[in-house]
């Protein structure tokens, strides 16, 4: 029983010590990182192959059809034929097309998706480092994608390819100010960037106590994974497929994977900063539940993102940009002012908490009805209709 | 250990370097100055300094080189590998150049440099966050007005005029 209850992190206690038997210590550390660091690039293509047929049912659900359920109980091992399909294409690169730069981009991608997962807390020691820095780490591996998208763009010598790599910079680039400033407003709320440590000090989950910061990550996190409503990078009516248009085979396949994989990466994270981690009911007497909730969570999480993408329609980029720029970045420069006030004030900790929480409300309404009267006014301006 | 990765990472970071002043083609010459920029990642890595190595990371990886990268981009004709390589003031730039050169050399091998006895702190980033709003307050507020400054002049120059 003691042994389960705490499950995961015995199960990587005996695995050390059964190791040890037979190797020397600097041979079990090492074969421990590659171990861990096998299981954790491994993620990505866990989520490719778990999210896509999520993706397809949740979806169809929505549109009011039934989804892919030809392979296996409810058509659970869709993702399969998928991957053996793309393995067996034909890898196509196009004339003209910078070859090096061509093949180096899903690679890039993919080196970007496998590393945010190092330091996404499972559960209590379930991390594959817990660095000091773990919240700013996150923030510096997510610009690698960009990089990638711009090689992948630039190099497929295709302007539908070229165009979406723009599209998705500006993107990426408006929609990482929020993000940060969410994402910030959780760091200065604890005073510590460990991501292990903020699940630990997080006694209500911030969701509860930071509504606008983790309304911002949310949408933050759709734009940054290019995902409907902020699918302009791969509009499919206007530029075909965005950067990765002359892919094939495997090497689209990274793409599709790195897709996912942040999808995952980005919930997890809200998970870890917003939701609590792996706290839950029971999770301090019985830690292996702990990595239970934290997936349940995720794809919770997950899920929610779904739902935007099925039942929004794309915005235009002016529209796009204009909501970081105009609401969500003056809203996340407002709750940083507000939290390093709050947290200085010399009362007991959940008193401010709950400070934090009638500002965070306050600003949202606001918000919200300074952004209604905008509407208003857009729509007398070209006489149309307001519901 | 240490030796080996170090020796490794300079071996990337001076190869990059030189591929990114020899390479005929302007965007692969950014793209091996992200490899160049990684290797000092790592570097500073080695060092015990995460948090340059994340900032290097985030800043030069992230903004700068993608900055350079729309420069390229954005500039007419600047890619086409037959535009000559030289213009009238090669002589002039190569010379600074040189100048710089052996400025730095000299200042590099000449200073002491003070070395730190002992091991750095283990969370050595609450220290440095306090000596930014602490001791460096007027610096690190300097460098922001500065680069608010940049910011205003770019929006005046690239403004329509009316």
């Amino acid at each position: 029983m003691e042994y389960i209850s705490n499950f995961f992190v015995n199960l990587g206690n005996s695995w050390t010590s059964l190791l040890s038997s037979f190797l020397p210590t600097w041979a079990v550390t090492l074969v421990n990182y590659l171990v861990v660091a096998i299981l954790l690039v491994l993620m990505p293509v866990i989520a490719t192959l778990t999210l896509t047929v999520m993706e397809r049912k949740v979806i169809a659900r929505i549109q009011n059809r039934v989804g892919p359920n030809r392979v296996g109980p409810w058509g659970i091992f869709q993702a399969i034929p998928d991957a053996i399909k793309l393995l067996t294409k034909e890898d196509i690169v196009p004339q003209n097309a910078d070859k090096p730069v061509f093949n180096i981009a899903p690679l890039v991608i993919f080196i970007g998706a496998a590393l945010l997962w190092t330091v996404i807390p499972f559960g209590r020691g379930v991390i594959g480092q817990d660095l000091n820095i773990g919240v700013l780490y996150l923030v510096a591996i997510g610009s690698i994608s960009t990089i990638s998208v711009i090689m992948a763009g630039w190099s497929s010598n295709n302007k539908f390819a070229l165009i979406g790599a723009f599209r998705i910079v500006a993107q990426l680039l408006s929609y990482e100010i929020p993000m940060v400033l969410a994402m910030g407003a959780v760091v200065l709320l604890v005073g510590t960037m460990k991501m292990g440590e903020i699940v630990e000090l997080q006694a209500i989950p911030f969701a509860l106590v930071l509504p606008v910061a983790f309304v911002t990550y949310i949408l933050a996190a759709a734009a940054e994974t290019g995902r409907a409503p902020f699918d302009l990078v791969e509009a499919d009516s206007e530029i075909v497929a965005g950067y990765f248009v002359e892919y094939s085979g495997l090497k689209f396949g990274w793409f599709y994977i790195a897709e996912y994989g942040n999808l995952l990466a980005v919930s997890a994270i809200a998970t870890t900063l917003f939701l609590g981690g792996w706290r839950g009911p029971l999770a301090g007497i019985v830690p292996a539940l702990g990595p239970l909730y934290f997936i349940a969570k995720s794809v919770l999480i997950v899920f929610l993102l779904m739902w935007i993408r099925g039942t929004w329609p794309r915005f235009r980029i002016d529209q796009m940009l204009g909501l970081a720029w105009k609401v969500l970045v003056p809203l996340g420069l407002f709750n940083f002012l507000w939290i390093a006030a709050m947290i200085k004030l010399p009362v007991h900790i959940l008193l401010q908490w709950a400070l934090v929480l009638v500002g965070n409300v306050a600003a949202a309404v606001v918000a919200l009805t300074l952004m209604g009267r905008a509407a208003k006014r857009y729509a007398a301006q070209r006489g149309v209709a307001v519901a | 250990m240490e030796q080996i990765f170090f020796v490794l990472l300079s071996v990337l970071i001076l190869g990059a370097a030189l591929m990114v002043v020899t390479t005929r083609n302007l965007l692969h010459s950014a793209l091996w100055l992200i490899a160049a920029f990684f290797g000092i990642a790592g570097i500073f890595i080695l060092l015990h300094a995460e948090f340059l190595a994340v900032v290097q990371v985030l800043i030069y990886i992230g903004a700068i080189s993608i900055l350079i990268i729309f420069a390229i981009m954005l500039t007419r004709r600047i890619m086409d590998p037959q535009q000559p390589r030289f213009n009238s003031q090669w002589g002039l730039a190569g010379g600074f150049a040189a100048l710089l050169f052996v400025g730095l050399a000299a200042v590099v091998t000449r200073v002491a440099w003070p070395v730190a006895t002992g091991v750095p702190p283990a969370d050595a980033i609450q220290q440095l966050g306090a000596d930014f709003v602490g001791v460096y307050a007027v610096p690190f507020e300097v460098a922001s007005v500065l680069l608010v400054t940049a910011m205003i002049g770019a929006i005046i120059i690239a403004r329509e005029r009316e």
